[in-house]
């Protein structure tokens, strides 16, 4: 389980994250919606450790990740793929993926990943000789999943995966997200595609600038007449 | 023209281009990586240098062991230098840490001069590479022969290293984006701390052929030569080994041939470098095999 607590952050003199604190239990998808600069990456990065957290903490199976270099945090389990999907560029399909799989030594079970993400992702296998650069949006971010799970993470988290994507792309990423989780991993999802997000969440938490300001589960919340209204742009 | 006068001329070209090379590269490497212009690693030539004329001379060791103990050190060296001088500023606007690098050359340029004397020293002569070897009418020093073979050997490794490898390919990771880097639980500092190594070792070996071919030892040695590596590694496109080695020939090459046939010029020789680089950059701004580079704000 991930558990955060009171969680602080800080950019110079702006209050980005105002003591936020919500729970990720085994096995489930959490979603956290919230408009343009409300601090939803901010959360993700501060949880894997690439923004330092004034105060508040992350811990994940009880043991604390704020502090810890975002290297270990990733061994621990805990992958973020991020947002803009920030696939190496100018490295193939091929090699981005054994990056993902960077911290790992058994050979056999990168290569039965690596074959499983080929499987969920057949364009991949397709282009695996291909400068990451060249591919589409969609591939690229299929690709940023793919690296992820070559790490064999226990939580994924994701950074706006709809982000630029055509429905079509979205929903089979979605559908892929689903799929993942099934096999054990459990999803943190950061998403302004409200919808998208709360349809496939077990739990969600709505995060205003910089506070959480309504929880429940994602049905709940889509029923909620505030998020409706705020995030899924019905008219009353 | 005279034949012989021409390959003689090629065979001096070839040997100081591939020096040039050498030491283009560590700039290359690091700057590929940290996009930080290294402006020590003419510095730590020197220093490379300076530590096997001690271990030969102070510490009476033979001479290949005394080579592999300075070019070790100096890469070791390297590594303290970024620990001390770059990494705190990692996250400081690009200035702060440029300024730290001049302040770096600065202080072991004057360390030298403090520790070592401003007295040029000279190194004693190691036959292997101090025999003037002969084909037909051409004769070159042995050095210069081992240079080039050096070079194109580091070049080969490096390719592999970097084209090849898991270090490479987190070396290029690095180098795209280094938060995604770390992402991938790659530990960013010890890929620099490698970059840095490896491109300090180079500059040891480089500083220690330069002293067999010109015996003369003084701490700001490695102030022209760093200045010209450097160019040679923007003519390159700075980012690229290949490029760092292209780049080290060509100036190498200039350099010889305009003072060999254009004796007039001679007093311009170490002008023609900064021509060069004027010249290439409003052609190619990127370098010769440079990529055009979005700039990442």
């Amino acid at each position: 389980m991930l558990a955060i607590e009171k969680l602080s952050v800080h950019y110079g003199g702006i209050h980005a994250l105002q003591g936020i604190g919500f729970e990720v239990p085994d096995g489930k998808i959490v979603s956290l919606i919230g408009a343009n600069g409300a601090g939803k990456s901010t959360t993700l990065k501060s949880i894997v450790g690439l923004v330092k957290p004034s105060s508040g903490t992350a811990s994940w199976n009880g043991e604390a990740l704020t502090g810890l270099p975002t290297k270990d945090i990733v061994e621990r389990g805990v992958v973020l793929v991020p947002e803009g999907r920030r696939v190496f560029a100018n490295l193939t399909v091929d090699e981005n993926l054994t990056l993902g799989a960077y911290a790992r030594k058994d050979k056999d079970g990168i290569a039965a990943d690596r074959k499983r993400v080929f499987e969920l992702f057949p364009r991949l296998d397709e282009r695996k000789r291909q400068k990451a650069g060249t591919l589409s949006g969609g591939e690229q971010q299929m690709l940023a999943v793919g690296r992820a799970l070559m790490s064999r993470p226990k939580l994924l988290m994701m950074d706006e995966p709809s982000l630029g994507l055509a429905p079509i792309v979205v929903k089979m990423i979605f559908g892929i997200v689903r799929e993942i989780n099934r096999t054990g991993v459990t999803v943190l999802l950061i998403e302004q595609n409200a919808k998208a997000a709360l349809e496939i969440a077990d739990r969600g938490y709505v995060l205003e600038t910089g506070r959480i300001t309504l929880q429940g589960s994602g049905a709940e919340l889509l029923a909620d007449d505030r998020v409706r209204k705020a995030y899924l742009g019905e008219a009353q | 023209m005279d034949r012989s006068l021409l390959f003689q001329q090629l065979a001096n070209a070839l040997s100081l281009g591939s020096l040039y090379a050498l030491i283009a590269i560590g700039y290359t490497m690091v700057y590929g990586i940290l996009r930080l212009i290294n402006f020590a690693h003419g510095d730590v030539f020197m220093l490379g240098a300076y530590i096997a004329f001690y271990a030969v001379s102070a510490a009476a060791m033979p001479w290949w062991a005394a080579f592999a103990v300075a070019i070790g050190l100096t890469g070791l060296f390297g590594i303290g230098l970024e620990r001390v001088a770059y990494r705190p500023l990692r996250d400081s606007p690009k200035i702060s840490i440029m300024i730290s690098a001049i302040g770096a050359s600065f202080l072991i340029e004057n360390l030298g001069v403090v520790v070592f004397g401003g007295r040029p020293k000279s190194f004693a002569s190691i036959p292997l590479f101090d025999t003037v070897v002969h084909f037909g009418s051409v004769s070159v020093l042995s050095v210069s022969l081992f240079i080039p073979v050096f070079t194109g050997l580091i070049l080969a490794v490096l390719l592999w290293i970097v084209g090849r490898t898991k270090t490479g390919m987190a070396m290029r990771a690095v180098s795209t984006d280094v938060d995604a880097a770390r992402l991938m639980a790659i530990d960013v500092n010890r890929v620099i701390s490698f970059t840095f190594g490896v491109g300090s070792l180079l500059a040891a070996l480089g500083g220690i052929m330069w002293t067999m071919k010109y015996p003369q030892l003084n701490p700001l040695m490695g102030v022209m030569p760093g200045l010209k590596c450097f160019i040679a590694a923007v003519i390159g496109g700075i980012g690229n080994i290949a490029g760092a080695v292209l780049g080290g020939l060509l100036l190498g090459f200039i350099e010889i041939m305009v003072v060999a046939f254009l004796p007039q010029l001679t007093g311009y020789r170490d002008a023609l470098a900064f021509v060069l680089l004027i010249v290439v950059l409003m052609a190619k701004p990127s370098g010769l095999l440079g990529k055009r580079q979005a700039v990442k704000v």
